[in-house]
């Protein structure tokens, strides 16, 4: 609809006007993909490389059949460990927000009573509140309840610090569903939990879509949480075990640009394939 | 809608709410209340000793060598603040004006602009540490290539140009996070609003000056307070690239890695210090509710309601 409008607005100015400024634009975008772009072009071309070859040619197109360095994490490292692990703490703390939060958000949203509003307003300051800052209290915290070194420390964080971002986008989501639904089947009998359960569920998982991208980014790299709860190496997540693995392998560059790849492709993958899924959850915080 | 009662439904409702609330109760709010506690007794290693009242501030704040060091990591937040609001939010904005424009090839230049946003910290963390190595980073090597070896220098090794190489990583990691809260503002800019002022001037930059930046202010006002916040929170670049003392001689440095070494100690700082530490949790805690609300409520009143 716009872009009648928009023709309208060029043959007004000019044509050579128009193209000057859009011109200008183009040449801003271009030049900033590049920018985006090339450093995680070079990474992956370096990963196929070995080291003389990254210090004599950076630039060049590797041989993409050369897989030593990927060989070498595969069998010398505890990559997969790490990554293995990375998916433990990931899912369990995906399966429990969204479980949780859910959860309060159905409350809040579909039922009124009593405080409802105070309960909403307590997730929502979980919101604003830097919690690295309470990373102290959290370590004694976790000391005493003896899951220091243990993953269940980072799962429980996590699911902590995903569920106000969740109840916030499901509650305002769960609260536009219509009532039509609910009431039929209330007098038909239907419990409560059956009535959440096979009718309104069903209905709620495009914001369970957002409220998980939002959180599976942040949960996926994080460092500071790893870094003070686990120092077994063997429970160590990916971006924690990374900075094991550069320090052991500092002059092999090789290898460290293919742990870097390798470490950066579950996420650019799953990125490149649900991008507006991505753009739209992780903006969605920011955006009204 | 019935009274709650404790039966039937009332008994639903606290089920559903009772373990979320647990959850933030116990991990969020009590931790963050404890912090406060914390900062006034004295810390011998894991064990609680006397109550000392303000001394850990008094100390953190006034006491060399900690003064200077409070000082000095604060002071480099307050530059990673300022540098990436142009080069992180004044970008971010330019990018979503150009993509706003929907030329030929901007879904795949959003795409593209938002890609580093979804890599982990400390694999840009790493690329770059790499990109600068002072003989065979990719930075060097470019210049020489383009005939401007003498550019080429160690970007990490040297006090005065550190910190700028952290923040252009940092840049380049989380450009692309402004750039489309900033587009998702603009494209709601009502069609007749735009219209209209194409009746009224030819000039782009009144048109971006008194139109698209008035009524993308509520866009403005979430990513400024958002890197209010990050920046003086920022931790993991910082503590890859110039490790935890903030090397070279402190130029990398700030408050959440001398926060988190004052805390759980190091090779040079030695013992750690629960009570100093907290002290310094609860300071910047305070620095930033403040100032984040008042930016949040200055910014909140330009804003206008379409």
């Amino acid at each position: 609809m716009s872009v009648a409008s928009e023709t309208n607005y060029y043959d007004r100015r000019g044509i050579l006007g128009t193209l000057g400024r859009d011109g200008l634009l183009q040449v801003i975008l271009i030049a900033n993909t590049v920018i985006m772009l090339a450093p995680i072009v070079i990474m992956v071309f370096s990963a196929f490389k070995t080291t003389p070859q990254i210090f004599q040619s950076p630039f060049s197109i590797p041989d993409f059949s050369q897989v030593a360095n990927f060989a070498k994490i595969w069998t010398q490292t505890n990559f997969l460990r790490y990554l293995m692990n990375s998916f433990i703490v990931t899912g369990a703390s995906m399966v429990l927000i969204l479980t949780l939060g859910t959860m309060a958000a159905y409350a809040i949203g579909r039922y009124q009573f009593k405080g409802s509003t105070f309960i909403l307003m307590f997730f929502l300051a979980g919101l604003t509140l830097p919690l690295k800052l309470a990373i102290i209290p959290l370590f004694m915290l976790m000391r005493d309840l003896s899951i220091l070194n243990n993953q269940l420390s980072l799962i429980f964080v996590y699911t902590a610090m995903g569920l106000p971002t969740t109840v916030f986008i499901m509650t305002g989501f769960i609260r536009t569903l219509p009532n039509e639904l609910e009431d039929a089947a209330r007098m038909d009998g239907a419990s409560e939990a059956r009535i959440m359960w096979a009718i309104m569920l069903p209905l709620v998982r495009p914001a369970m879509v957002i409220a998980g991208i939002q959180n599976v980014v942040p949960i996926w790299n994080d460092f500071f949480f790893p870094l003070v709860f686990i120092q077994n190496d063997s429970l160590k997540t990916l971006p924690q075990g990374l900075t094991t693995f550069m320090g052991e392998y500092t002059t092999d560059w090789g290898v460290l640009f293919s742990g870097l790849t390798l470490s950066a492709a579950p996420i650019i993958l799953i990125y490149i394939v649900l991008s507006k899924q991505f753009i739209a959850g992780m903006t969605s915080g920011a955006v009204k | 809608m019935p009274q709650l009662r404790m039966t039937g439904r009332g008994l639903w409702i606290t089920a559903l709410i009772v373990p979320p609330l647990a959850f933030v109760a116990l991990f969020i709010v009590y931790p963050i209340i404890s912090a406060f506690a914390y900062a006034f007794f004295d810390w011998q290693g894991l064990r609680r000793g006397d109550f000392v009242g303000l001394e850990n501030f008094h100390t953190v704040l006034f006491v060399e060598p900690y003064r200077s060091w409070t000082l000095n990591a604060f002071k480099n937040n307050v530059i990673v603040f300022f540098a990436l609001m142009v080069l992180q939010n004044g970008l971010g904005f330019i990018l979503a004006y150009a993509l706003w424009r929907e030329l030929p090839g901007a879904r795949f230049h959003r795409i593209a602009v938002f890609l580093p946003v979804v890599l982990s910290t400390i694999i840009v963390a790493y690329l770059f540490k790499l990109f600068y190595h002072p003989l065979f980073g990719v930075v060097n090597l470019s210049l020489k290539g383009l005939g401007l070896g003498w550019l080429a220098q160690p970007w990490l090794g040297q006090g005065h140009t550190a910190l700028w190489s952290i923040i252009v990583a940092q840049a380049w990691h989380m450009v692309g996070f402004p750039t489309l809260v900033f587009l998702a503002g603009m494209q709601r800019i009502p069609g007749e609003i735009l219209d209209a002022v194409r009746m009224e001037t030819e000039s782009e930059w009144v048109k971006i000056t008194k139109i698209v930046w008035p009524l993308v202010a509520p866009s403005a006002t979430i990513v400024f307070t958002l890197l209010f916040v990050g920046a003086f929170n920022w931790f993991e670049l910082p503590y890859i690239m110039g490790g935890l003392d903030g090397s070279p001689f402190g130029s990398t440095d700030v408050l959440g890695l001398y926060f988190y070494r004052t805390a759980f100690g190091n090779v040079s700082a030695g013992q750690q210090d629960f009570g100093l530490g907290s002290a310094l949790a609860v300071l910047i805690f305070i620095f930033i509710a403040l100032i984040a609300g008042v930016i949040t409520t200055r910014l909140r009143a330009r804003e206008i309601q379409i």
